[in-house]
């Protein structure tokens, strides 16, 4: 193999980068990105970032070395033909290569009815970040439609920064997927601590407004004045530009748990990725920030024919969000069971272990790094039944 | 110059000790035996990394996942990316005694 391109330039793709050349690979690396930058970190986009306590310089991950990557970046990748094994670009470009690594990440999901009104942002990339940035520097109404992590973040920012801020979220309890409807309840308690006023169970019907966003509509007739509204309802993997490619997607692009896909010349690692996940026992879909950054070693191995790591680590995530840190490791399915081990929600710190069958498969912390990379390095995955 | 900071035994195979000085220090002794010294805060964002996921000569921030090098310093990927400074340590009779480097800190 002597030239490989990898699809994706965000973390996903970096750390394909890296591993490729960690892992001895010392021919042609072409990296392509839809964004103009070079690959940055996006978790402070929606923290440091917004309230100006980080800058675009501080996001960059890739100063002080020396790849080798030839960068194209600002034009998207539009097809991938295996028989040609060539890549198409937007900008009509067609790159051969001997294996491909798909990074693509994924893309804010737009709330509907948003088309042509100014004011209503999603948050996901740094000229979303900018342009966010820039709209939060007066001060006013804001709805952030969704209480999932980004929507948290950003009400936690707005409302540093001296906005009116009001959180709505369709589901009964926000974060319940994730954490389960208990802990997703107590996490939820930080809105109202600091003076955000949250909304459940009520999904939005409409955004009015003749130019720019005037009011947020939910499905029981209130509504929300709002000088700017920021949805944060989720993620779509881009995968579209693979159709036609033979590639098996199905909410993502299918591959064992080490990125194999069902052409041998190409991986895909990332939020682009359905993956199995021993620890969840099937095929997930990850967008969680160290999935991007660990993963593609693992399928770098598998697309250069060397055996592929396993650290046997459980999948991770963070959120900073009102001064608080949450942490959270491991797998939660509905019907675990929860118990708080350490601490006091009361006091806004503590430690939860989830248990499935009497055996721990996932931890939360809030304000307890220490505690909870104890209980994190002891999870394992369930050996699943065959 | 050396400065005693604590009982080895104090410190379980696997585990670090914070040296409340200013900058704090962490003091990691692995599961080998071996001893050694950095600057306790996190490059990235304020963490205690002795905190932090002791894995061989190589310790995980506890929040963000950056992984320093025990004995050099250096970090192995995102998100921080200064190096941490390391100190040089000694074990005399049992006691753990720490160097503390000069010059500034990342």
């Amino acid at each position: 193999m002597q030239k490989v391109a990898i699809v994706g330039a965000s973390l996903a793709g970096l750390a394909a980068a890296r591993a490729l050349r960690g892992q001895s690979f010392t021919g042609e690396i072409i990296a392509i990105g839809a964004e103009r930058h070079h690959p940055y970190d996006r978790p402070p986009l929606s923290k440091d970032f917004l309230t100006g306590a980080c800058t675009v310089d501080d996001l960059a991950l890739s100063d002080d070395e020396d790849l080798g990557i030839d960068w194209r970046l600002g034009t998207a990748a539009t097809r991938l033909d295996p028989r040609r094994r060539s890549i198409h670009l937007a900008d009509g470009q067609e790159i051969q290569v001997d294996g491909v690594i798909v990074a693509t990440g994924a893309r804010a999901r737009r709330p509907a009815h948003a088309d042509g009104l100014a004011g209503v942002h999603t948050l996901r990339t740094l000229d979303d970040a900018l342009t966010l940035r820039d709209e939060l520097r007066t001060t006013g109404r804001l709805v952030v439609i969704g209480a999932g992590f980004i929507g948290a973040e950003v009400a936690s920012s707005a409302r540093s920064l001296g906005w009116d801020v009001t959180v709505v979220e369709g589901l009964p309890t926000p974060l319940a997927g994730p954490l389960g409807p208990e802990m997703g309840a107590l996490c939820a308690q930080l809105h109202a601590d600091h003076g955000v006023r949250l909304k459940t169970g009520t999904p939005v019907s409409a955004l009015l407004g003749s130019d720019r966003i005037e009011a947020v509509e939910l499905a029981d007739g209130v509504r929300l004045p709002a000088d700017l509204v920021v949805a944060g309802i989720g993620a779509i993997p881009n995968v579209e530009w693979l159709d036609g490619s033979g590639l098996t997607v199905d909410g993502g692009v299918v591959t064992d748990a080490a990125g194999a896909t069902g052409l041998p010349t190409v991986v895909a690692t990332g939020d682009c990725a359905v993956s199995f996940s021993p620890f969840a026992g099937r095929a997930v879909r990850s967008e969680h920030w160290t999935h991007a950054l660990d993963h593609p070693a693992t399928a770098v191995a598998t697309l250069l024919g060397a055996t592929a790591p396993d650290t046997g680590k459980a999948p991770y995530f963070w959120s900073d969000q009102y001064g608080v840190r949450l942490q959270f490791a491991g797998h939660r399915e509905p019907g675990d069971t929860v118990r708080i081990v350490e601490g006091d929600p009361e006091q806004r710190s503590f430690l939860a272990v989830y248990e499935r069958g009497g055996h721990p498969v996932a931890v939360l912390g809030m304000n307890q790094p220490r505690l909870f990379t104890r209980w994190r390095r002891q999870l394992r995955a369930v050996p699943q039944e065959a | 110059m050396l400065q005693p900071v604590c009982p080895l035994s104090s410190i379980a195979p696997g585990e670090a000790y914070r040296w409340e000085t200013d900058p704090p220090v962490a003091i990691f002794h692995t599961e080998d035996g071996e001893v050694f010294a950095i600057d306790d805060t996190c490059t990235h964002q304020d963490a205690s990394l002795a905190d932090g996921w002791l894995e061989g000569c190589e310790v995980e921030c506890p929040l963000h996942a950056s992984k320093f090098d025990l004995r050099t310093g250096r970090v192995d990927g995102p998100p921080a990316k200064k190096p941490v400074r390391t100190h040089r340590v000694e074990v005399t009779d049992g006691m753990v005694h720490v160097a503390l480097s000069e010059g500034a800190q990342s």
